[in-house]
C-alpha cells in the first residue's frame, strides 16, 4: 500500500439495503494528482467520494485520509481541511457572497481582516471581479458564477484536498469548458490534490491525472488519461464509445 | 347602547384578554419551537407527538375546556385551565411549521453546511433557522390569531377576556353586548395578523 497517499480506500465495500453499492474498492491517491472518479449513475462513485470527508462510512473496509482512517478523525476536523464543491454548489441563499466564501474561515476563527482579504483573493482567483460581486446574493448570480462562487469557498481555508461532485454538470456546455479551464489553471498553479466525480468521459480525459472507472461498484480500471484510451475493458469501450460520436451532426446523416 | 361604564369595561376586558393570548403563546412558543426542532432530530418521535397535537386540535374547543375542568394541577374553574387549553390548540401550527420549515431547507445546502465542518449546533443557529424563519413566523401568526379567537371561549370557564362580554350577551339577548367582545377580538386577531405578516416577510429575504 502507498505510505504517503493523501486518500487510500483500502478494501471498501458499502452495502444499503441489500444493494452493494460499492464493491472491495482499493485506490490510492497520490498528493497533488487529480483522480477522477468516472461511471455511469449509480456506479458508486458518489458514494466513495462522500467517504472521503465522512458524509458516509464504509460498511467494510476504511478510508484513510492523510493515514488516517476517517472513523479515527474527528469529523468536524478532518471536514474542515477539506474543500467540497457539489453540483447544485449549496450556497446559503441567506448569506451574501463574502459570507459564503468566508465561512470556513470564520468557522475557523480567523480575524475579519484576514477573513476579507482572503475572500477578495479568491473570488479573483477564481474570475469574479470582487467589487461587483462580494455582496450580492447567491440567487443574483448565473449558474456558472454560482459554481465559481462554489469552488472559491472550497478553496477559502486554503485545504491540501477538495473533492468534486459532478460540479459541471448542470452547467451549460461553453460555461462548463470555461470552468474546465479554470480547474486546470488553478491546479496547475495551487498544486493540490483533487477527487473529481462526473460521468462525462470527455471531462474525465481533459482534467485527470488518472481515472478510475467504476463500475456496479467495482474499479473496472485505474489509468492515466492515455492508457484508458488504449484500454479494453469492456466499460471502458463503453464510454469510449461516446467519444466517437465525435462531432457528428444530422447533416452527415443525410448526405 | 349607552351604557356607563362600558367602554371602561371594554378596555379592562381587552387587556385581560391580550394577557390570556400572550401568556398562551409564550408558552406554547417556548413549547413548541424547540419541540419541533427536536423532532427534526428525532423521526421516531414524530408520529406520536404530532399526532397529539393533531387529536389536541380536533377536540371542539368548548368541549377541551369543559375536559380539563375535572383533571387536578391544571383543571379548575378559571385561568389557568384556559391557558392550558389556549397552549394545547396553538401547539399543533407551531410544531408542524417549524418541522416543516426545517425540513425544508435545500438538502444541497444542509449537505454542504455539514460537508464545510459545521457542527450541529452551527447549523442549526446559522443555516436552518434562518431559513426556516417564515415558515416558522407563518406559524406563530396562524396559531396567534386562531388563539386570539378560541380565547373567547375561556370566559365560559371563568377565564375572563373578551369573551365575558359575549356570553353574557348571549345569555342576555344583548346583541349590543356580543358586539363588544366580538369587534374588539376581530380587531385583536386583525391587528396580529398584520403585524406578524410583516416581520414575517421582513425574514422571508431569502
Amino acid at each position: 500500500m502507498t505510505a504517503n497517499a493523501a486518500v487510500e480506500f483500502r478494501n471498501v465495500s458499502y452495502c444499503i439495503g441489500g444493494h452493494q453499492i460499492l464493491d472491495n474498492l482499493n485506490l490510492a491517491v497520490i498528493p497533488g494528482e487529480t483522480v477522477v472518479l468516472l461511471g455511469r449513475s449509480g456506479s458508486g462513485k458518489t458514494t466513495a467520494l462522500k467517504m472521503v470527508n465522512g458524509l458516509v462510512f464504509p460498511t467494510s473496509g476504511e478510508v484513510l485520509v492523510e493515514g488516517r482512517a476517517t472513523t479515527a478523525w474527528d469529523l468536524i476536523t478532518l471536514r474542515r481541511k477539506i474543500g467540497y464543491v457539489i453540483q447544485e454548489v449549496g450556497l446559503f441563499p441567506h448569506f451574501n457572497i463574502a459570507q459564503n466564501v468566508g465561512l470556513v474561515p470564520r468557522l475557523e476563527g480567523w480575524p475579519e481582516e484576514r477573513v476579507d482579504a482572503r475572500t477578495q483573493e479568491l473570488l479573483v482567483q477564481v474570475g469574479l471581479e470582487p467589487e461587483r460581486f462580494l455582496y450580492r446574493r447567491p440567487r443574483q448570480l448565473s449558474g456558472g458564477q454560482r459554481q465559481r462562487v462554489g469552488v472559491a469557498r472550497a478553496l477559502a481555508a486554503d485545504p491540501r484536498l477538495l473533492l468534486f461532485d459532478e460540479p459541471f454538470g448542470a452547467l451549460d456546455p461553453v460555461t462548463r469548458l470555461e470552468l474546465q479551464d479554470q480547474f486546470l489553471a488553478l491546479r496547475n498553479k495551487l498544486h493540490k490534490t483533487s477527487l473529481f466525480v462526473t460521468h462525462d468521459v470527455r471531462e474525465a480525459l481533459r482534467l485527470g491525472t488518472r481515472i478510475a472507472l467504476l463500475d456496479r461498484g467495482r474499479l473496472e480500471i485505474l489509468a492515466t488519461p492515455e492508457e484508458f484510451l488504449r484500454s479494453r475493458e469492456p466499460e471502458t469501450r463503453a464510454f469510449l464509445a461516446v467519444l466517437e460520436l465525435g462531432p457528428q451532426t444530422n447533416t452527415d446523416t443525410l448526405t | 347602547m349607552n351604557r356607563p361604564g362600558l367602554a371602561q369595561d371594554i378596555l379592562s376586558l381587552t387587556g385581560e384578554h391580550l394577557v390570556l393570548v400572550l401568556i398562551s403563546m409564550g408558552i406554547a412558543i417556548a413549547i413548541g419551537l424547540p419541540l419541533g426542532i427536536l423532532l427534526t432530530r428525532q423521526p421516531g418521535l414524530k408520529a406520536w407527538v404530532l399526532g397529539f397535537a393533531n387529536i389536541m386540535q380536533t377536540v371542539p374547543s368548548l368541549a377541551l375546556f369543559g375536559f380539563l375542568i375535572p383533571i387536578p394541577l391544571i383543571g379548575g374553574i378559571g385561568k389557568r385551565t384556559a391557558i392550558v387549553a389556549l397552549i394545547l390548540y396553538a401547539l399543533l401550527p407551531l410544531l408542524r411549521n417549524t418541522l416543516v420549515g426545517i425540513l425544508g431547507v435545500d438538502a444541497a445546502v444542509r449537505e454542504s453546511a455539514i460537508a464545510m465542518g459545521m457542527t450541529p449546533r452551527q447549523l442549526l443557529w446559522q443555516v436552518e433557522l434562518p431559513l426556516a424563519a417564515p415558515t416558522i413566523l407563518a406559524g406563530v401568526r396562524i396559531a396567534t390569531v386562531t388563539t386570539i379567537g378560541t380565547a373567547t371561549i375561556a370566559a365560559a370557564i371563568g377565564g375572563g377576556g373578551l369573551g365575558v362580554f359575549i356570553f353574557r350577551g348571549i345569555a342576555s339577548v344583548d346583541t349590543a353586548q356580543i358586539l363588544a367582545g366580538a369587534i374588539p377580538a376581530a380587531a385583536l386577531a386583525l391587528l396580529s395578523d398584520g403585524g406578524l405578516g410583516w416581520i414575517e416577510k421582513r425574514f422571508s429575504v431569502a
